[in-house]
């Protein structure tokens, strides 16, 4: 089965491809992943608080204490190493480029125009074949309004696409009011791909600390219907490219993501829970399901079931919504 | 522009093949850049990397040199004081062996009456009779030219150097020097001469023997067979000057005279205060008098032909000035040998008869006292009286033998085209960066000159540093400090209250200020004293609001570009917009690795400091309403308002010989009374969500947070601020009970707050104590706190020996000068606290003996019955066997009174309790009722004593005290116990007697600037392991267990302190050595220190700390002795180091590297518990005997 991909202009050998995620910090892992057969690498993001907190910290902590006591001018050989959040960034960016022939997308997560632009800059020199750009934040000011929020990032890849040679692609949360419209705004302004979502990390309350702890849970292929449907909505509407993140562990998942329209897939948590073989299990998994189904081409399946067949999407939608209602029955052991 | 140590270690560097160091003030800065360097691939003039290895001593590097020497590879090091003393004996083989070999040596103070970390040539002095040659630099550009001088002199001749220059005066100062291009090192060093020493090194190749044991037959001659190469040493230096001068234009010689040729009067003067002399003489003679120097370069060996002919024919007086003390000798040893010479040239014909000038010899500058021209004419003003003294010092007041001479004050030589400023910043503001920044932009941007030297204080943090700038269009010598300043800046306002800040302001000066208020109303802030020096001097007077700048530009707390910017601005030592220019050249240089943000960050800053810049027109009259506080409270004793607050203002200077006593013993209790105020946010206590745990107590570096429990009745006279709850211990009904901040010296570390663990239930963000401003609750805070402390305390004998009630005991250990938020000295006052009142201390050099003994003011103190922790510092590889001679003489002191009393016994009964006697024969000491049992018996025994009048009962009076058992505790860093004390700590520990050996483990030595030592854990950097350490953690503990009667505890206070607490009292219960390991976090470690305690947690549940103790009274009943306090490690390392800029750093440098030893270090500790858990297995029982 020719499982051949197009993803931001890059040509994948399939379209599974490996999400940020903190594995390229480890060239082994990096290794294993291309041996299993991955089709391409996101790296892990550059946030941009990383770098200024580094900072901060190091002259609070270490900088403060350098010519202030008349026997020691200074308690570490050669300060200025913790700093070096964006050269280590590169510097891995630059050996994992080395180390593997597939292609490798930069990320960059961070909330203020900024730096982003020379950053972005500095991603592509380093060698990245394409930038994944992580508008992450929650929007928790109550003065600030959707309009506001929204072109600070169209804002933002305007100015990112300004400079930039390599492709781009826009990661979002599912939490806009009006995403196709978003969507739209993000394509105008030079995105070359969406990526549909994020997964923000819902905090928990300790209720033994009295305190708010952050959490980390890997997805679930339950996850995945999120962004089954906005990738319905999206597919073949606008001129970019789309590309799904978060539930996607199986096979079957493959080829649902394909069915609604994803340009390529992207495996994160399983990729971190697993070992890399599971990237040949998922392909092969939907190669035979595809050959079951006898469809003979990505093309043939990729889109089938999205919504730009169907006149009204809204109104499916409202339908379906109904059906969910009536359709449910409590079951007897039910709280 | 460069400082002497790097200068001098540029060129050590380039022309060695092996470094062998251990590091020591002031001359670690040369063995630190020569490590940079090599860990950077740096080449020597061959083309190779040259080695660099630590040793555990500068013993140990000596035999390291020695061994390397021999075994034919270019060597040298570098050192001073102490560890320049340690390496004599080695010095002795190395001359006796004729071996070229070239050391540098920072010249400072010996420890005598007390510790000098600063300059004289007390050291270098006590090496003249080695066999080394020795030659001294006066300047920064001598320094690194005599360097390679040396160098290529000991190759030749074979005669080994010791290259020496003026500890801090110039090993630290940075001025402006031609450097030296490889071509010329090149050039200098003979390669001939390379290749006979090697020739001549011990190989197998061509074996020899070295170091035989000669007999009286023909030792003495064999020690004579040198003296030709002793013969031509002068020749050869000179020789090596006359290259040297080719190749760079600049000359030296050996005995340098500058003067006129009819100098009538002469000073004969070795280092940087010879050139203080020459310009004040270049100055006096253009008043007409015919004054001159001879400046001594090659001391050893004296050359007596060549001193002679160096002396102007036409001298009538000779003063010799020594920067050293030899109690005892007819002079100091330069004097001596000047007078020697004079007369031995006399008499063999090389001077006539008829030169007999008076010679007179006195001491200067020892501890870097500063040597100023007015000195140096109160000598040459000397030399012209009628009769001068023949010995005397110069530079201070001796009002108890009246040797030193009357200095004019006034007296001031600097040029008019020089521009000097002097700025007071707070050690965090990074004023001292930017002024060594501003240096370097005029000297290396500009044909102008710049000089830079720095003071800093006494304490660790939140101290005070003064920096002194020259600039100007000629070379800057005046190697002093700054006494007519044509700018002063202060930094941080606060110090206008606390210091004499426009002490050195020259008449029009400049004054910038660094204030929150405008100009139009900061004038309205200042004291009395300030505003009077203002309109008195006519000051032209700026002030910037920095912190606000720095705010606004993003730029945090960091107001060092700000205020460099505005001196720029205002002092014209540069045009303006060449000046903001270069400033924004330098931040682009400094920062530009950092990013382009930081960058602009700092540019926008400059433009905003321009604007935020204000000129304030100083009123005609003083209008302020307050004057500057007393430096100490009126209630202090009058040792400490008389002597001590004069130091604390800076004008220790002044102090005249009588204010000291003469064996440099110390009064106890004096930090109290200095009253710091360093803290923006203090703790604050709310009663109601405490849980009365006393961990905020145990926590407290500095003891500024207390807690008592007390009868209700004491609140009646309370301030109404005054907080207090009732206290909810079942054992003690009805009590109060109040923990308490000390506002003034609280550093604001909030360590307190971060081991809280009792959360506010409303608001969950909020603790039993938390951080606030100071200054609004400053006079509340400081009225409650007077009261806490005359609160009555309970009873100690009653109190448990568990963590919460130790804390009720009094700290005799507080408020001292250790970095805020310090792991040492958590553990330093719970001993305090546990045994202080019968303490005795032996603490070794490093951190614990700085913030314990530096002065102004010292942190040990004394309890209401005037008992307390009789501490000293005696060295730093000497410790344990000091502390063991101590408990040595108290055993003996015990073992005499006991004695007595049985020998006095029945004349004592009829006086005393028939049951007394035996009591105090047998007392049980072990607890606190114990001790206060028998020293109520000792009571009883003093006043029958005191009725008797017999020779006996005289010498039992004197040593009675020692009936109460003295607790002796050895106490100091990992530098000393696992590295150069670690003999003696082994000794110690073997010795079977009754100490207690307490290490503050930080694993690397702190004091010195974070060098790597025996204790530094795998992957840590450190200096001298800047790869990250390879070798494992040295393993103290099990070393020690191996006696099997050494009580071993290794604890972690953040982690367990109940273990930590029990630990203590069952080291100090256990009848003979003990061996504390705590671990204590440092600002070595990199991080925010308020965390300090939660990483200690972190260190155990990860394995990298392992808890445990091993008590030897467990063999009595066959139980193991050896039990584990923490558990399995739950946690995979990284989870502990990755909170460490010491760890993490080395990710940033070399990840690969960091990986493999993050492996590695996960194997070590994994083993490491693996092997503690099988030691402590339980034994099997023993099957029952059968008889």
């Amino acid at each position: 089965m020719d499982l051949t991909t197009k993803y931001l202009g890059l040509t994948l050998k399939h379209p599974l491809i490996a999400g940020a995620s903190p594995l390229p910090d480890d060239l082994d892992k990096v290794r294993e992943l291309e041996d299993g057969g991955i089709a391409a690498i996101t790296m892990y993001s550059l946030f941009e608080e990383q770098i200024t907190r580094n900072l901060i910290g190091s002259e609070a902590h270490i900088g403060a204490y350098e010519n202030s006591f008349s026997e020691a001018a200074s308690y570490f050989p050669e300060v200025d190493l913790l700093e070096r959040g964006l050269e280590n960034y590169l510097d891995q960016l630059q050996r994992v480029k080395k180390t593997v022939s597939v292609p490798i997308i930069g990320s960059l997560n961070g909330t203020r125009e900024g730096e982003w632009v020379n950053y972005a800059s500095l991603i592509e020199e380093a060698g990245a074949d394409a930038l994944e750009l992580n508008l992450y934040f929650l929007a928790t000011d109550f003065d600030v309004t959707a309009t506001e929020i929204e072109d600070r990032c169209v804002g933002i890849v305007a100015k990112v696409k300004e400079r930039l040679g390599i492709p781009l692609a826009v990661k979002l949360s599912p939490f806009f009011t009006a995403l196709p419209h978003f969507a739209k705004r993000l394509t105008d302004a030079g995105a070359d791909g969406l990526v549909l979502f994020n997964r923000f990390y819902q905090p928990d309350i300790d209720t033994d600390e009295l305190d708010v702890q952050p959490m980390l849970e890997l997805s679930h292929s339950s996850e995945l219907r999120l962004r089954l449907r906005w990738l319905a909505l999206l597919s073949g509407r606008l001129p970019v490219d789309l590309s799904v993140s978060g539930g996607v562990h199986t096979g079957i998942d493959l080829a649902k993501s394909l069915m609604a329209g994803a340009d390529s897939i992207q495996m994160v948590s399983s990729l971190l829970m697993n070992s890399p073989q599971v990237i040949g299990q998922s392909l092969s998994e939907l190669t035979h399901w595809m050959e079951e189904k006898e469809y003979k081409s990505l093309e043939e399946l990729r889109g089938c079931l999205n919504y730009q067949h169907c006149p009204d999407p809204e109104a499916l939608e409202r339908a379906n919504y109904m059906r969910v209602l009536k359709s449910f029955r409590a079951g007897s052991s039910f709280r | 522009m460069l400082d002497a140590n790097e200068a001098v270690a540029s060129v050590a560097y380039r022309v060695s093949e092996v470094i062998a160091i251990y590091p020591i003030t002031p001359s670690s800065g040369m063995a630190e850049v020569c490590d940079e360097w090599a860990s950077a691939g740096k080449e020597n003039i061959w083309s190779d990397v040259p080695e660099v290895v630590q040793l555990q001593s500068e013993g140990g590097v000596a035999g390291a040199l020695h061994g390397s020497l021999q075994a034919g590879a270019l060597s040298t090091t570098f050192t001073a004081s102490q560890g320049l003393l340690l390496m004599i004996p080695n010095m002795y083989k190395i001359a006796g062996e004729l071996t070229p070999f070239c050391m540098h040596v920072s010249a400072r103070s010996l420890a005598t009456h007390a510790l000098s970390i600063f300059g004289d040539h007390s050291d270098v002095m006590a090496c003249r009779q080695t066999g080394f040659a020795m030659l001294a630099s006066n300047t920064v550009q001598e320094a690194q030219d005599l360097a390679l001088i040396s160098h290529a002199a000991t190759l030749k001749c074979r005669v080994p150097f010791l290259h020496f220059f003026d500890g801090f005066r110039t090993s630290h100062e940075i001025n402006k020097i031609q450097t030296l291009p490889n071509d010329v090192l090149d050039a200098m060093i003979d390669p001939k001469a390379i290749a006979s020493f090697r020739a001549n090194s011990l190989t197998p190749d061509r074996p020899t023997i070295r170091g035989t044991a000669q007999n009286p037959d023909v030792f003495f001659q064999a020690r004579e067979a040198a003296n030709p190469f002793y013969d031509v040493v002068a020749e050869t230096v000179e020789e090596e000057m006359a290259k040297f001068a080719e190749l760079t234009g600049r000359k030296y010689s050996l005995y340098e005279y500058e003067g006129p040729e009819d100098a009538e009067d002469l000073l004969i003067m070795m280092g940087s205060g010879a050139e203080t002399a020459a310009e004040t003489a270049t100055y006096l003679n253009a008043q007409g008098r015919k004054t001159g120097v001879l400046k001594i370069r090659l001391y050893r060996p004296l050359d007596l032909k060549r001193l002679v002919a160096a002396l102007p024919k036409s001298v009538r007086r000779i003063a010799v000035l020594d920067r050293c003390k030899e109690p005892g000798a007819l002079g100091e040893p330069l004097f001596v040998e000047v007078m020697a010479s004079i007369e031995e040239a006399r008499q063999s014909g090389l001077l006539s008869d008829s030169f007999c000038p008076t010679v007179i010899g006195g001491r200067y500058g020892l501890g870097s006292k500063d040597f100023t021209p007015a000195m140096a004419k109160a000598v040459y003003d000397e030399l012209n009286a009628s009769s001068p003294k023949r010995r005397f010092t110069v530079g201070i007041v001796d009002d108890v033998s009246g040797l030193s001479l009357p200095v004019e004050a006034d007296f001031d030589i600097e040029a008019d085209q020089v521009i000097r400023a002097v700025f007071y910043g707070l050690g965090s503001d990074g004023t001292v960066g930017a002024n060594k920044n501003s240096v370097k932009i005029i000297g290396e941007g500009t044909d102008n000159y710049a000089q830079g030297y720095f003071v800093y204080d006494s304490k660790k943090s939140g101290a005070v540093t003064i920096s002194h700038l020259r600039f100007g269009p000629g070379k800057i010598r005046a190697p002093y400090l700054i006494k007519n300043a044509g700018f002063i800046g202060c930094h941080q306002a606060q110090f206008l209250e606390q210091y004499d800040v426009l002490e050195f302001a020259a008449p029009g000066a400049v004054f910038l200020l660094n204030s929150i208020y405008p100009a139009d109303q900061v004038w309205d802030h200042l004291p009395e004293e300030v505003q009077t020096t203002m309109i008195e001097k006519q000051l032209r007077f700026y002030v910037v609001d920095a912190y606000s700048v720095a705010r606004e530009a993003g730029m945090g707390g960091r107001i060092n570009t700000i205020m460099q910017t505005c001196f720029f601005a205002i002092s014209g030592v540069l045009p303006k917009e060449e000046a903001i220019a270069k400033i924004k050249e330098a931040i682009e240089k400094t920062y530009g690795k950092k990013g382009p943000e930081i960058v602009q960050k700092n540019f926008e800053a400059v433009d905003q400091t321009l604007a935020a810049l204000q000129q304030v027109t100083v009123p005609g009259a003083v209008t302020a309403e307050f004057k500057m506080p007393p430096v100490v409270s009126s209630e202090a004793p009058d040792y400490v308002q008389r002597v001590t607050s004069v130091m604390l203002q800076n004008k220790g200077d002044s102090l005249p010989v009588s204010a000291f006593r003469p064996d440099g013993v110390w009064d106890v209790g004096t930090s109290k009374w200095e009253k710091r105020n360093i803290a923006q946010e203090i703790p604050i206590w709310d009663p109601d969500v405490c849980i009365q745990c006393n961990k905020c107590v145990q926590a407290c570096p500095h003891a500024a947070i207390r807690s008592n429990f007390y009868d209700p009745e004491e609140l009646a006279d309370a301030p109404d601020c005054f907080r207090s709850v009732d206290f909810r211990a079942k054992d003690y009904p009805n009590k109060k009970f109040t923990i308490q901040v000390a506002p003034e010296d609280c550093t604001g570390c909030s360590l307190c707050v971060a081991v809280c663990p009792a959360k506010n239930k409303s608001n969950p963000r909020e603790k039993a104590i938390n951080m606030r401003m100071q200054e609004p609750i400053l006079e509340e805070e400081r009225a409650s706190y007077d009261f806490f402390l005359k609160l009555p305390k309970p009873d100690r004998s009653t109190l448990k020996d568990d963590v919460k009630f130790t804390q009720f005991k009094e700290a005799l250990f507080e408020y001292s000068g250790a970095c805020a938020g310090c792991g040492e000295t958590p553990y330093i006052k719970m001993l305090t606290q546990v045994c202080g009142d019968r303490l005795l201390m032996a603490n070794a050099t490093g951190c614990s003996s700085i913030y314990g003994g530096n002065l102004p003011t010292t942190p040990y103190t004394c309890n209401s019955d005037g008992r307390g922790p009789a501490w000293a510092n005696s060295l730093f590889e000497d410790n344990a066997e000091f502390g063991l001679g101590m408990r040595v003489a108290v055993d003996h002191q015990m073992g005499i009174a006991k004695g007595m009393l049985v020998r006095l016994g029945d004349k004592l009964d009829a006086k005393l309790d028939a049951t007394l006697v035996d009591a105090l024969l047998n007392a049980e000491q072990s607890d606190e009722a114990g001790i206060a049992a028998q020293r109520e018996r000792v009571v009883q025994l003093k006043s029958a004593l005191s009725q008797m009048d017999t020779p006996e009962s005289k010498r039992l009076l004197d040593v009675v005290d020692y009936l109460v058992e003295k607790s002796v505790w050895i106490v100091g860093g990992d530098g000393w116990a696992y590295d150069i004390g670690f003999g003696g700590v082994d000794h110690v520990l073997a010795s079977g007697r009754n100490v207690n050996i307490l290490v503050l483990d930080t694993e690397v030595y702190s004091n010195t600037g974070g060098q790597a030592s025996k204790a530094t854990p795998i992957g840590a950097i450190a200096k001298f392991a800047s790869s990250g350490k390879q070798t494992g953690k040295k393993d103290l503990g099990l070393i020690a267990m191996n006696y099997g009667n050494v009580y071993v505890a290794r604890v972690a206070m953040g982690a367990k302190d109940t273990q930590t607490v029990n630990a203590i009292y069952e080291a100090m219960r256990h009848p003979g050595p003990s061996l504390i390991i705590a671990y204590s976090h440092c600002i070595a470690h990199g991080y925010n220190l308020a965390s300090g305690m939660e990483q200690q947690k972190l260190a155990v549940d990860t394995g990298a700390w392992t808890l445990y103790r091993y008590d030897p009274a467990k063999h009595e009943s066959g139980e193991n002795p050896l039990k584990l306090d923490s558990r399995k490690p739950k946690q995979p390392l990284y989870v502990y180091t990755d909170n460490e800029a010491r760890f993490r750093m080395l990710k940033m440098k070399d990840p690969d590297r960091a990986k493999e030893l993050g492996r590695l270090a996960q194997s070590f500790t994994d083993e490491r518990y693996e092997l503690y858990e099988r030691l402590a297995q339980p034994f099997e029982s023993k099957p029952k005997e059968n008889k």
